[in-house]
């Protein structure tokens, strides 16, 4: 591991002249890049370390590593419905926003991209400005609204709520690529005798992959992360992991050994999409527009 | 590009508008409604015309919360923006490592904000936790509970650390779009590495910076659940930022009319500063193109 940052620094340094003020940028550039990461990896590894104790151990002692390790804590989530049908019902629900989101998105960030029409201006500012909106200013009316209408406790509400903030987002993002996409591409198309709705599938839709890919992984990471408003709208039938985790503190006093595995297992969905679109990462960034 | 005049791509954002309109003005009607009247109860209300806006602006009570409030924001920009910038300028460009560094970074950002809420609560606690601990040790009081000054640096090093990649990663983006001949040319002027940094990446990073400063304020401003599981807003309101505040008055007091009429004012806070931001980020977006 140690080598690749060696050899890219080894070019670095002689491009720059292989000077020693060269080498000990160099050695700051490191610190500062390494010392982040540990400083992002510290607590998590507390999480970690916590959740294969046991609540006498947690208490007591303080040990870098376990001294008894357990998997007791994560059989506990495993082995009862209450505890992972929570990651289920987050898990549907996520899905559930992001085909909404990217579905509906599409169209509209293609006109936004190739067409000038009354109010397009005013209208894209006013999407934006759904990606400000304080969830907590929403949460009691959503509630009214979802209860009125016979949505509450399902996972289509918190879905549906969630396109607040992932539908202006995912059109933007979409907007960006789309608009990297030269037009005589789609006026070639239709002179080919193409109709709309067959260009936009067959060719089109090929052409944004990376873009669609971005923008489903922002509506997943800002669907997955939010909990205020899934707290909100569910209760008995859609319990959100959210609900379950604040369960712990009531029972029997804090449970932190089941607490901290809980944690854990939030991150590992989040951890698993990163690693499938690590490359594109940067890319929708580099657009802009999250 | 120049772009076609054509109104019926009305057609084409129509679901967007009408999913978004669903979720968004209803509910702010809801909003609205509760904050020019008053109830008793049973769905019955009254006209109370602006009463609620002026008790909510007579209040200590809001100032001292929007007080709070400025003051993190303005902590956090301070931190992050330029501690971004620096990892992101020390990051490989290209590679397995680089790769490595891109899902770390990106792994906080993954995280449901209340359990990087728990992480930190418990990482911060005297008898559990790793941070409060090794303070301990040192001889400093570090109590979240009671003292102040602990519980508003946990705050801050916590959003520090929960939201700081996402500055980096919009940084390390802007980097790379920025062409290896900007670089041979700086050379060949034997620039010093900061007039590298001055004159040819920050131009290219204003774009992007602005973009940063944006979602880290907006974001900051609305930030309720990683605070309200730490701290709880105390000890006492040392740390009951504007969010937790509302939602204190609103499902804890049931106070719905104050309630509402705070959260208009913050909507529209909210509402100024995008737009404004917006107006920039739209006229950078425009002199790059005729450049």
């Amino acid at each position: 591991m140690t080598d690749i940052p060696a050899t890219a620094a080894a070019g670095r340094a002689s491009r720059a002249g292989g000077t020693d003020m060269a080498g000990l940028r160099r050695l700051v550039s490191y610190a500062v890049l390494i010392g982040y990461l540990l400083f992002l990896l510290v607590p998590i590894y507390w999480l970690v370390n916590m959740s294969f104790k046991g609540n006498l151990e947690i208490l007591n002692t303080m040990t870098l590593l376990p001294a008894d390790p357990t998997l007791a804590n994560y059989a506990r989530i495993l082995g009862d419905p209450t505890w992972y049908m929570g990651y289920v019902n987050s898990l549907i629900y996520v899905v559930m926003n992001t085909v909404i989101s990217v579905t509906v998105a599409l169209p509209a960030a293609y006109a936004f991209s190739r067409y000038s029409f009354i109010g397009d201006k005013h209208l894209f500012f006013w999407l934006l400005t759904n990606r400000m909106a304080p969830p907590a200013v929403f949460a009691l009316p959503f509630f009214q609204l979802y209860s009125s209408i016979g949505l509450f406790d399902t996972h289509i509400a918190v879905a549906l709520a969630h396109c607040l903030f992932n539908v202006p987002l995912a059109v933007w993002i979409l907007e960006g690529f789309m608009r990297g996409v030269p037009k005589e591409i789609d006026e070639t198309a239709y002179i080919d005798g193409y109709s709309w709705g067959r260009f936009f599938v067959r060719i089109f839709m090929p052409l944004i992959s990376s873009g669609i890919g971005v923008a489903a992984f922002f509506c997943f990471m800002f669907s997955w992360v939010d909990l205020l408003l899934s707290r909100t709208l569910t209760s008995v039938e859609v319990k959100t992991i959210g609900v379950a985790m604040t369960r712990t503190s009531s029972a029997t006093g804090l449970d932190y050994g089941t607490l901290a595995a809980a944690g854990v297992l939030t991150i590992v969905p989040g951890a698993l999409v990163i690693w499938f679109v690590r490359n594109y990462i940067a890319k929708g960034f580099a657009l802009g527009r999250v | 590009m120049e772009k076609t005049q054509n109104n019926r791509a009305w057609f084409m954002v129509l679901p967007v508008l009408v999913l978004v309109a669903f979720s968004a003005i209803i509910p702010l009607m809801t909003v609205v409604n509760y904050a020019f009247n008053d109830t008793f109860g049973n769905n019955v209300f009254f006209w109370v015309g602006l009463e609620w806006f002026e008790e909510m602006l007579g209040s200590d009570r809001m100032w001292e919360a929007l007080m709070r409030q400025l003051i993190f924001s303005a902590a956090i920009l301070a931190i992050e923006v330029p501690l971004g910038i620096a990892v992101a300028l020390s990051m490989p460009k290209k590679g397995l490592w680089a790769s490595i560094c891109l899902v770390l970074l990106a792994l906080p950002l993954l995280i449901p904000w209340n359990v990087v809420g728990t992480i930190w609560q418990v990482f911060a606690r005297v008898d559990i936790g790793l941070l409060g601990n090794t303070l301990a040790e040192f001889g400093i009081d570090f109590n979240l509970g009671q003292n102040a000054g602990a519980a508003w640096a946990t705050v801050i090093l916590m959003d520090v650390w929960h939201w700081t990649s996402l500055v980096v990663l919009l940084a390390y983006a802007g980097l790379q779009s920025i062409p290896e001949a900007y670089y041979q040319a700086a050379r060949i002027d034997q620039a010093s590495r900061w007039a590298v940094f001055r004159h040819v990446e920050l131009p290219k990073l204003k774009g992007v910076l602005l973009i940063a400063v944006l979602l880290r304020f907006m974001d900051s401003f609305m930030i309720y659940t990683e605070p309200f599981v730490v701290t709880g807003g105390g000890p006492g309101s040392a740390t009951t930022f504007l969010s937790i505040d509302l939602v204190k008055m609103a499902l804890g007091q049931f106070d719905l009319g104050p309630a509402a009429a705070f959260s208009i004012m913050y909507f529209l806070v909210i509402l100024l500063v995008s737009w404004a931001f917006y107006t920039i980020m739209v006229n950078l977006d425009r002199e790059e193109r005729t450049e």
